[in-house]
């Protein structure tokens, strides 16, 4: 059984999955920037250059600068309750975090709307504060929320359950503060698992576009994001501005991969992601 | 109320919430993750899970048995359990690739099963609508072999093969990694043909991993929006996805109508994941016996 042997029937499974994944997967990518350049470069860059392109793009930074920090932030509460505590309902926990991801983008933007749009729960309360929700960024920023909510918790609890707890003890029973153990033990221990998880919730909450298209309204120069702003242009038959507004998202996609693949390579054993591999 | 109760649930009751430890700060990070998580998700699916029946119980049937609220669910989970079975076969012969076969490049290879999860699917979305358009690369000759890919539900379908190929890759290929590989070498030398080695000893060992992967595929396929909806042709009752009827009936402010197409994909989507869930057990079962 010699892995270096290439057989005629290796030869061909391997052939066989490389064109699958060819087609399935770079084609598409491939695609994106053949179309963002079919008209040249100066009509990529004027495309890129247009002010909505560059609203799009400081909302998208905007609503992934505070959600991926708060998601983090209950990411490591989360994690640090599940995985260094026992107590009943804990894997109720563990599932109701890990929920979102099976619930479709367009309803994790429909509650929101259910909630506080013009006929939601609280929208008349909303409208007498006069605090908008829906069409605004507000609600941009609520619905990535909910996409990016099990991101950075779904990598560190299997990562501090391996880990345990003994560390963390042995400081605090040498005298150690409860924030000095977490800063200068806990923290160092998964430091690069957090970063894992960031990097993947960032990447979510650039990309998304179901959850946030339901609750954005769509409107230019204020509550479209990146992903929005690709179909609006799409729609409206700009097909080099949607595509190569496009290749910025593809970019980011290609860079969190890269990032991705090098923590794996580098740190694969800080990682709970690749432990499970 | 709690009087009533059996012996063994007060027996249970008896018993501490939580076991001691040295460690601190429980109370905090229980409460910050409890706070976080009702706000962010639970009160909001709470409206999810109630305002449907300001309907009425007659109300919400109605909607949901409407021909075209049908036709659309059963394009949306009919489309993702056909590319979940697909993702199945496909990613079966990925992950094998990848770790049980060392050729050049393989790393890079790897790291790009993991695309479909970083693309935004709208980006995604126009891609696959330019490659399968009637004039696109791989479109047009399907076209002229009579095949139209693009505005069909043919195309939806191509759209969440994309979507839901990591899922099973990256639940098979550590499995698959861990495998005692002198079980295979057991079974040739008792004189199991390939073909029976891998139908008989490899694909039993890799079934439970398998339908977690295709659960996975099938879940996040039926409530696909973003990579779906350029290549659909959105057609009513043709190729209409659940998801975007929700955003129509939105636009029509139908709140409980929409909410109650939410519910019913909310429910659709449990039951399929339970059914593969069942199988799952059986098959655990079936292996132990």
């Amino acid at each position: 059984m010699n892995a270096r042997r290439l057989s005629a029937g290796r030869l061909a499974l391997i052939a066989s999955a490389l064109i699958a994944l060819s087609l399935i997967v770079v084609l598409p990518l491939a695609m994106v920037f053949h179309e963002a350049l079919r008209q040249g470069a100066g009509a990529y860059v004027a495309a890129l250059a247009e002010p909505d392109a560059w609203a799009a793009m400081r909302l998208t930074l905007l609503v992934a600068a505070i959600s991926v920090p708060l998601n983090a932030v209950f990411g490591l509460a989360a994690a640090w309750t599940i995985a260094k505590f026992e107590f009943r309902g804990r894997s109720l926990l563990v599932t109701l975090i890990d929920l979102p991801f099976s619930i479709s983008p367009v309803v994790s933007g429909l509650v929101w709307v259910l909630l506080f749009g013009v006929n939601g729960w609280l929208g008349p309360l909303m409208q007498e504060l006069g605090i908008r929700v829906i069409f605004n960024i507000t609600g941009v920023i609520l619905a990535t929320l909910l996409v990016t909510l099990p991101f950075v918790a779904r990598e560190l609890i299997p990562l501090m359950e391996q880990q345990g707890g003994d560390e963390e003890t042995a400081a605090i029973t040498l005298g150690a503060g409860p924030w000095t153990t977490f800063f200068r033990v806990t923290l160092p221990n998964v430091k690069w698992g957090l970063l894992y998880g960031v990097l993947l919730c960032n990447a979510r909450a650039m990309g998304e576009f179901g959850a946030v298209s339901v609750v954005s309204g769509h409107i230019r120069g204020l509550t479209n994001t990146l992903p929005l702003h690709v179909e609006i242009l799409y729609n409206e038959y700009d097909f080099v501005g949607a595509f190569a507004v496009a290749t910025v998202l593809a970019g980011l996609a290609l860079v969190t991969l890269g990032l991705k693949s090098a923590l794996e390579w580098r740190h694969a054993g800080e990682l709970a992601a690749v432990r499970r591999h | 109320m709690s009087r009533a109760l059996s012996p063994a649930v007060a027996a249970m009751s008896r018993k501490p919430w939580r076991k001691g430890s040295v460690l601190p700060g429980f109370p905090l990070a229980l409460g910050l993750t409890l706070t976080w998580l009702s706000l962010i998700f639970l009160i909001p699916l709470s409206a999810l899970l109630l305002r449907p029946w300001e309907l009425g119980l007659s109300g919400f049937w109605t909607v949901v048995t409407d021909p075209r609220v049908l036709a659309a669910l059963r394009i949306s989970f009919g489309a993702a359990a056909l590319a979940a079975a697909i993702n199945a076969g496909l990613g079966l012969l990925i992950a094998w690739v990848l770790s049980r076969y060392d050729f050049p490049g393989r790393r890079w290879v790897d790291a790009l099963v993991d695309l479909p999860f970083a693309l935004p699917t709208a980006v995604a979305g126009i891609a696959l609508t330019a490659i399968y358009a009637p004039n696109g690369p791989l479109g047009a000759p399907l076209a002229e072999m009579g095949l139209r890919v693009a505005y069909t539900p043919l195309g939806i379908v191509l759209a969440l093969i994309f979507v839901g190929l990591p899922f099973v890759v990256r639940t098979v290929q550590p499995v698959l990694e861990d495998l005692d590989r002198e079980v295979e070498e057991a079974a040739r030398t008792l004189g199991a043909t390939p073909r029976q080695t891998a139908w008989r000893v490899v694909l039993p060992a890799l079934a439970p991993a398998l339908l977690t992967g295709v659960g996975l595929a099938f879940a996040r396929a039926a409530g696909e929006y973003g990579s779906v909806i350029f290549i659909a042709g959105n057609m009513p009752l043709r190729s209409e996805i659940a998801p975007l009827l929700i955003v129509i009936k939105l636009e029509q402010f139908d709140y409980a109508g929409a909410a109650a197409v939410g519910l019913a994909m909310l429910a659709l989507s449990f039951t399929g994941l339970l059914l593969l869930n069942t199988l799952q057990g059986a098959l655990a079962r079936r292996g132990r016996a």
